[in-house]
């Protein structure tokens, strides 16, 4: 029996030896466009960042903090948060890594275009020794852990002084050469072994990683598939082996194919439309702009357009969020909508302008079509006009129309995000309400949103920021539609796809076994 | 449809209507309407009596200084169209969006993005702008590519052995195809294959390419398995910077669907063409002389026949070779063959306006200038021409 037993083991250990070593060919709809993580905030960016480096903090798939770079932190004071580094960390260079790196990484992200804003209210950090590093906010900061996730620490080494060219190493370029944007030395689980952009990319196993217990890809190659169509069918021939984004229309197809596994998860994009205040004084009235979201049946809109691909939205924050209140619930109601319109004086209706793009977020053009046909019945005329995202910001920044589209997903994973850019008073000094074209102004939800944001209590906060979303629910701020499924899929040999993927959508390749 | 008026653009240039007498005719109607539809159309237009080859003799005592004025005249010529592809390049870069919005993330504020719009110089005046990028462009510099962040024709360069090696492919395919089969539908023409062949090349011509493309991809990667669904395969370094797939198994057969799917547009139409002529060809007083000689049949066919449909055979297929390249575009962007196709698209749809007009300038110069070196050569050979162009 015992003897049973030993050469079981002994099978089983070299069945999971041999099991090490998997390639993955992975087809993303677009490939990073840098290799410099600073050089711009995008969820293709932020893949690639987990990829080939590691954050202070990441979050786990039920969006807790799960110490990566940083072992333990603990908060000193309402300014300070205290970080004990990993002490067996090497960089791709074979530089260690220090607090002086995560020090010099912070200082370069306030200086990125993308990131600056993110980082703001962040101050000198003070090294504590090799190891220990306090991170210090200007004011008390309730969202300090959230960015943490966000600090890739670089090697400050290998990133400084000039390159052939003459150029500092460290400089951030969007649109030329840097050396940044073609040398990476990260403390990831892949190096980039090779790159041709826009066409192939080579990610290595690096072998010093100091996570023992990853999983067995020793190389992913990238490709990038923009074409849906073809990258649903390189994935169904066998041809890769996990693509991602995977377009809606085939989620049927793929789930009833054999050797496929789609992946699909409730994301935290909301997509909404926002009536425009200043454009049109019909829309000052609370009523109307009740009586909007009482006519649309955005719940049909999940059943019917997204097929149940999404999860029907009555606020902003997704579930799992600190602002997310749970007994809001969608008000499709169409007799109430007529009587609010009624109550407003406006029962005849009137004629408004709407805007939506048409390849930005899925089925954008028919939710707007939809929509439009759904406020019909409450006698308001939509002229309907929809155009590539190339194009729409600028006309969105404009304020064309009376009515417009936005997705929003929040960079901080925290409900605080969606007011600040959504519906606090439009301030360019601030640059508060940056995209918020509906022009809602509402002093008490400012106020709340601005305390929030030096509360660092969480209860304290999470109170404060359901009571800014009851408030937009109330008054109609906006129309909340639904929020994105995100989705993956993947070949059957992929024994835990489902386990590395996330709500932010930045799959841990790293930790991935494949057969 | 942009593929359509770079043709009709370069067209405007120098082409002369028609050459009498060397039997390479240029059709008038070719320069009205986009040439794939202009040389489909063609088949009905031919003479049904065509005047002899005759083969061009210079003559040295023409060749004088009217020569080098004519030269001077097709070069300026050729330089007027670039300025106007560039002009056009730039007209619709205007309206294919903001790159800005495309290389910032979305909460950056707006006036970072204002001045990094002022720092590219996107905020001067239209005019401004292209005289800045004709200045640059007659230095070589087409501008950076915000996406690649390199050189706009770096870019392009490095993408070019990928078109061509399609492009190459697909008319070495469309050549062995289409001569047996047109003279074949042309000498049995009542067969049940030559019925089948121009039944075949109708449904051929009026799919979409991208349509073809797809079932090819979903009948014999997805449904057999048989090919690969993407990409080049593997490629290998022949000299600095072109990668070839036709030196690995695994590059030919990635080979195989995109050729066949681009040579769909062009077969059935060189198919209808040689049968066309052919036929035409065999009517003739001289092939009957020869059958009641004795020649032996093939003999008839293949030297005396075919050899008279090769003239206007060719004179369409360098016209078509544009728009080949031109339906690259929709190949590549389906087998996802990283070429200039698929990397125009690409960079439409991401607002990289400076590789966008740097595509068109670039493939309206290739155009402007093989077009150019085809007058000057037929000015050199045929005298006529020049006078012509002179009056």
């Amino acid at each position: 029996m015992k003897r049973l037993v030993v050469i079981l083991s002994i099978v089983i250990l070299a069945g999971s030896g041999l099991a090490r070593a998997a390639t993955l060919r992975l087809a993303m709809d677009a490939d990073p466009v840098s290799l410099d993580p600073h050089v711009q905030l995008s969820g293709g960016m932020l893949q690639y960042s987990h990829m080939v480096y590691d954050p202070l903090i990441r979050w786990t798939q039920d969006v807790q903090f799960e110490p990566r770079l940083a072992e333990k932190w603990e908060r000193l004071d309402p300014l300070t948060v205290r970080f004990h580094l990993r002490k067996d960390v090497r960089f791709h260079s074979g530089n260690p890594f220090t607090a002086k790196d995560v020090a010099w990484t912070l200082a370069r992200l306030k200086k990125s275009q993308d990131f600056k804003g993110l980082f703001e209210p962040f101050a000198e950090p003070v090294i504590v020794d090799d190891h220990t590093i306090d991170l210090k906010t200007k004011k008390p900061y309730g969202l300090t852990l959230n960015m943490c996730t966000y600090i890739f620490p670089m090697d400050s080494q290998f990133y400084s002084g000039k390159d052939d060219k003459g150029l500092d190493k460290d400089a951030i370029v969007k649109t030329e050469y840097s050396f940044a944007n073609e040398h990476e030395s990260g403390t990831g689980p892949y190096y980039v072994e090779s790159r041709e952009p826009g066409q192939k990319w080579v990610l290595k196993a690096f072998p010093e990683y100091w996570d023992k217990n990853r999983g067995n890809v020793d190389t992913i190659i990238l490709t990038p598939i923009s074409e849906d169509a073809t990258r649903v069918a390189a994935l169904l021939a066998g041809d890769v082996d996990f693509i991602m984004p995977v377009p809606p229309q085939d989620f049927d197809r793929i789930e009833n194919s054999r050797g496929i596994q789609l992946i699909t998860m409730p994301g935290t994009r909301v997509i909404t439309f926002q009536l425009n205040q200043k454009r049109r004084p019909e829309f000052k009235d609370a009523k109307v702009r009740q009586a909007i979201v009482y006519a649309v049946n955005n719940t049909g809109i999940v059943d019917k357009i997204m097929k149940g691909r999404a999860t029907v939205a009555a606020q902003n924050s997704p579930p799992g969020y600190v602002g997310y209140v749970a007994d809001l619930s969608p008000r499709f109601d169409l007799e109430k909508a007529r009587q609010l319109m009624k109550e407003a004086g406006h029962e005849q209706g009137f004629v408004v302008s709407m805007i939506a793009p048409n390849n930005r977020y899925v089925n954008d053009e028919k939710i707007a079509e939809a929509v439009a046909s759904m406020l019909s019945k409450i006698n308001i005329k939509v002229e309907l006009k929809t155009m590539p995202k190339a194009q729409y910001w600028d006309e969105f920044d404009a304020q064309v129309a009376d009515i417009q589209m936005i997705g929003w997903h929040s960079d901080t994973e925290d409900s605080a995000n969606f007011f600040e850019f959504l519906y606090m008073c439009p301030n360019k000094e601030t640059g508060y309400g940056q995209y918020n074209s509906g022009n809602y102004c509402n002093p008490k939800v400012d106020e709340l949103t601005l305390a929030s944001q030096s509360e660092t209590d969480r209860a304290k906060r999470a109170t404060m920021l359901q009571e800014v979303e009851r408030i937009l629910y109330a008054d109609a701020a906006f129309v909340p539609l639904h929020w994105q499924m995100l989705s993956w899929a993947g070949s059957d040999k992929l024994r835990n796809a489902d386990k590395i993927v996330n709500v932010m959508n930045f799959p841990y390749f790293g930790d991935l076994n494949m057969d | 449809m942009i593929s359509t008026w770079i043709n009709a653009s370069t067209d405007h240039g120098p082409a002369p209507a028609v050459t009498a007498g060397t039997g390479s005719v240029r059709y008038p109607v070719a320069q009205e309407l986009p040439r794939f539809w202009a040389a489909f159309v063609l088949q009905d237009f031919l003479p049904t009596t065509r005047p002899p080859f005759r083969a061009p003799c210079g003559n040295e005592s023409i060749v004088d200084s009217h020569m080098f004025a004519f030269i001077i005249k097709r070069t300026a010529q050729a330089m007027v169209v670039m300025l106007i592809i560039s002009l056009i390049g730039f007209a619709i870069k205007q309206s294919v969006g903001d790159p800005i919005r495309e290389i910032t993330g979305i909460s950056v504020s707006a006036q970072e993005r204002e001045a990094l719009k002022e720092k590219l110089g996107l905020n001067d005046p239209f005019p401004v702008q292209w005289l800045r990028f004709v200045g640059k462009a007659l230095q070589g510099d087409l501008g950076n590519s915000f996406y690649f962040k390199r050189p706009a024709l770096q870019v392009i360069l490095s993408k070019a052995p990928a078109t061509l090696e399609l492009v190459f492919s697909t008319s070495v395919l469309v050549i062995l195809l289409s001569i047996p089969i047109g003279i074949y539908a042309a000498v049995k023409p009542t067969t049940w294959l030559a019925r089948f062949f121009m039944g075949a090349s109708i449904v051929g011509v009026s799919i979409p390419v991208f349509l073809t493309a797809i079932l090819l991809i979903y009948v014999f990667s997805v449904g057999l398995g048989w090919l690969p669904s993407y990409g080049r395969g593997e490629t290998v370094e022949i000299f600095s910077g072109w990668q070839t797939g036709y030196l690995t198994v695994d590059g030919l057969k990635h080979l195989i669907l995109p050729s066949i799917a681009l040579s769909s547009i062009m077969l059935p139409l060189f198919i209808r063409l040689i049968r066309a002529e052919m036929k035409e060809v065999l009517e003739t007083e001289y092939i009957k002389y020869a059958r009641a000689k004795g020649l032996k049949s093939s003999r008839i066919l293949f030297v005396h026949a075919f050899k008279n449909t090769l003239l206007p055979v060719i004179t369409v297929g360098g016209v078509q070779l544009g728009t080949l390249i031109a339906f690259t575009i929709l190949t590549e962007t389906v087998f996802q063959w990283k070429g200039m196709g698929a990397m125009f698209i690409e960079s439409v749809e991401r607002a990289d306006t400076s590789l966008m007009v740097a595509y068109l300038v670039f493939v309206g110069f290739i155009f402007v200038l093989v077009n150019t070196l085809v007058d000057l050569i037929y000015g050199l050979v045929n005298p006529m021409v020049r006078i012509s162009g002179r009056k």
